[in-house]
């Protein structure tokens, strides 16, 4: 499986995507903005083609849309805390435009390029080549970096957002921060998984850590390697069994993380929803 | 009769009673009107309950699953619609349990977004297994508006009557229900039992939309005009109205532009009703 170079490529770009998928999701799944997420994933779908239509590098439209996309919902939103009819309202627009950029890139393009919008929202991850690789390792440890360095402040701002203000906390700067680096692991991962499915990478893994732990630290950990090992199985998956494709089983793996979590820790979800009933 | 591709690039002749006889002289262009009229009514009035709930992402996801849906049923070589009830039925089955089990917010939002990721892998999935419909792809994920029969009106009118009319029989405890879910609870209306009925009524229109808009584009009829009636008024008659009366206005103008231009149908009514809410929020904030 190693001696193919399109298997490596695919496994090292997979293994920092989800490096840093896995950290800034725990976060994500944190401070319950999931939704935003799921938009900033359809910001880069947009992005995308939009840079594609204009002859632009597409990565550049990539991290430039879901950049501005993410400051823009941080702004929008109720005090950065992500209003979800806002954001709701704003990627229904969002996917509008991509429509137009796709169909424009469809009609103008000559035959044969109607699969870029599979492409763009569906992912390819063997068809990296060697500088793609390059620059979403050179991201994923930029965005990892940054992530580790804001840590302690954005999780003393996401468990209590009044104290920590209280305390000298820049708490406004923060969340628009996260959320644009929320936005630069997006255009990261729709490289390697898509733009619809990077949601996936961002959610179940966190979700997976968050049943299985409660001490933070721990938590970030286990939520990045999940994510690192979904990919590594995805990817496997898919290399024995060709029919496959590689984005789908990556989500599937992290989905299925996420389900064993929470059968793992159903007896106590049970109780929990007993005594709220009751 | 003359193919969408053909009609659409005719232009305008600036004759405003001139382009509307030739609007309505298509009849795939009448079938497309009155298909609009039907899903906006339906999304206008259980896109308000879905915003009222806060149940955005929820809706967002249910949309998401009649992807799937579509790809299975064309993989197994099932009728569509049937792929798009079923998989919409079981996946508001499934939210209503995720929102039941989860103790917090955050862990909701979680299994809702692995719900609807897991929900595109598996579309992609059968998609990629049904090898050479890749073209087809992008009719499911964003709709074929301009080529709507006769049949696939009269099944929209079937459904979306059924909606609305199970919607306005539960209106009121659903109203409480949402409002204030505790009281409501002790004032013995089943909270869980309306949560679940209309999450699965959610799934049901936004089945039966998304044969027409597109898996992708249901969201902007449910959300949009719903938000920004909800901007505008919070009385619930009132609201209603008003946002099946955005959602029919949005989707008339996108099909009479579209009609008119190259550029596609959901476009238009997507900006449309985004540009609607933001001048709302605009002239509230001055």
């Amino acid at each position: 499986m190693l001696a193919h170079e399109f298997m490596r490529n695919a496994l090292v770009a997979g293994t920092f995507v989800g490096l840093a998928c896995g950290l800034v999701g725990y976060f994500v799944v944190l401070r319950a903005q999931v939704f935003a997420g799921d938009a900033l994933s359809h910001v880069a779908f947009t992005g995308a083609l939009a840079a594609a239509v204009l002859g632009v590098d597409i990565l550049a439209g990539l991290f430039v849309a879901t950049v501005l996309g993410g400051l823009l919902i941080g702004v929008l939103g109720d005090r950065a805390r992500a209003d979800d009819v806002v954001i709701g309202s704003l990627f229904a627009w969002t996917l509008g435009l991509g429509v137009l950029f796709l169909s424009l890139f469809t009609t103008r393009s000559s035959a044969g390029n109607g699969t870029a919008g599979v492409r763009v929202l569906f992912g390819s991850i063997f068809g990296l080549s060697g500088s793609d690789v390059r620059t979403s390792v050179a991201l994923a440890v930029l965005a990892s970096g940054l992530l580790l360095a804001i840590a302690r402040p954005l999780l003393f701002a996401s468990l209590d957002t009044a104290v920590a203000s209280a305390q000298g906390v820049p708490v406004r700067a923060l969340e628009l921060g996260f959320l644009a680096l929320v936005g630069l692991v997006a255009a990261e991962a729709s490289q390697a998984v898509g733009a619809l499915l990077l949601l996936g990478l961002l959610a179940a893994p966190a979700g997976a850590a968050h049943r299985l732990t409660a001490s933070p630290y721990v938590g970030l950990v286990l939520s990045a390697l999940l994510a690192v090992g979904s990919v590594w199985l995805g990817l496997s998956l898919s290399y024995l069994v060709p029919t496959l494709p590689p984005s789908s089983m990556i989500i599937a793996s992290a989905v299925g993380c996420f389900t064993l979590a929470l059968a793992a820790t159903a007896p106590r979800g049970r109780a929990a929803g007993a005594r709220r009933r009751s | 009769m003359p193919t969408p591709e053909a009609a659409v690039f005719q232009g305008l002749s600036w004759n405003p009673l001139h382009d509307l006889h030739e609007l309505f002289s298509y009849p795939f262009m009448v079938n497309a009107l009155e298909a609009g009229t039907i899903v906006a009514v339906m999304a206008g009035v259980t896109g308000w309950f879905m915003v009222l709930r806060r149940q955005t992402f929820a809706g967002h996801t249910l949309s998401i699953i009649a992807f799937p849906g579509a790809a299975a049923a064309g993989l197994a070589g099932l009728p569509v619609a049937l792929g798009y009830f079923s998989f919409c039925g079981l996946g508001a089955l499934a939210l209503a349990g995720v929102a039941g089990s989860q103790r917090s917010h955050s862990g909701e939002s979680a299994a809702i977004g692995s719900l609807q990721a897991l929900a595109l892998a598996l579309g992609f999935l059968f998609v990629s297994l049904y090898h050479g419909i890749l073209i087809g792809l992008d009719s499911l994920l964003f709709g074929t508006f301009l080529g709507i029969t006769r049949g696939q009106v009269a099944a929209l009118l079937g459904v979306a009557a059924a909606a609305v009319t199970l919607i306005a029989v539960v209106a009121r405890p659903l109203l409480f229900a949402s409002l204030d879910a505790d009281v409501a609870r002790a004032g013995g209306v089943p909270v869980r039992l309306l949560g679940f009925g209309f999450l699965l009524v959610l799934g049901l229109s936004v089945a039966e939309t998304s044969q027409i808009t597109g898996a992708l584009l249901v969201f902007a009829l449910l959300v949009t005009p719903a938000a920004t009636a909800h901007q505008l008024t919070s009385r619930p008659g009132l609201g209603i109205a008003l946002s099946v009366a955005i959602a029919l206005v949005v989707t008339w103008l996108g099909l009479a532009l579209a009609f008119f231009s190259i550029y596609p149908v959901g476009f238009y009514v997507t900006s449309l009703a985004f540009a609607l809410y933001v001048l709302v929020r605009l002239a509230r904030a001055l």
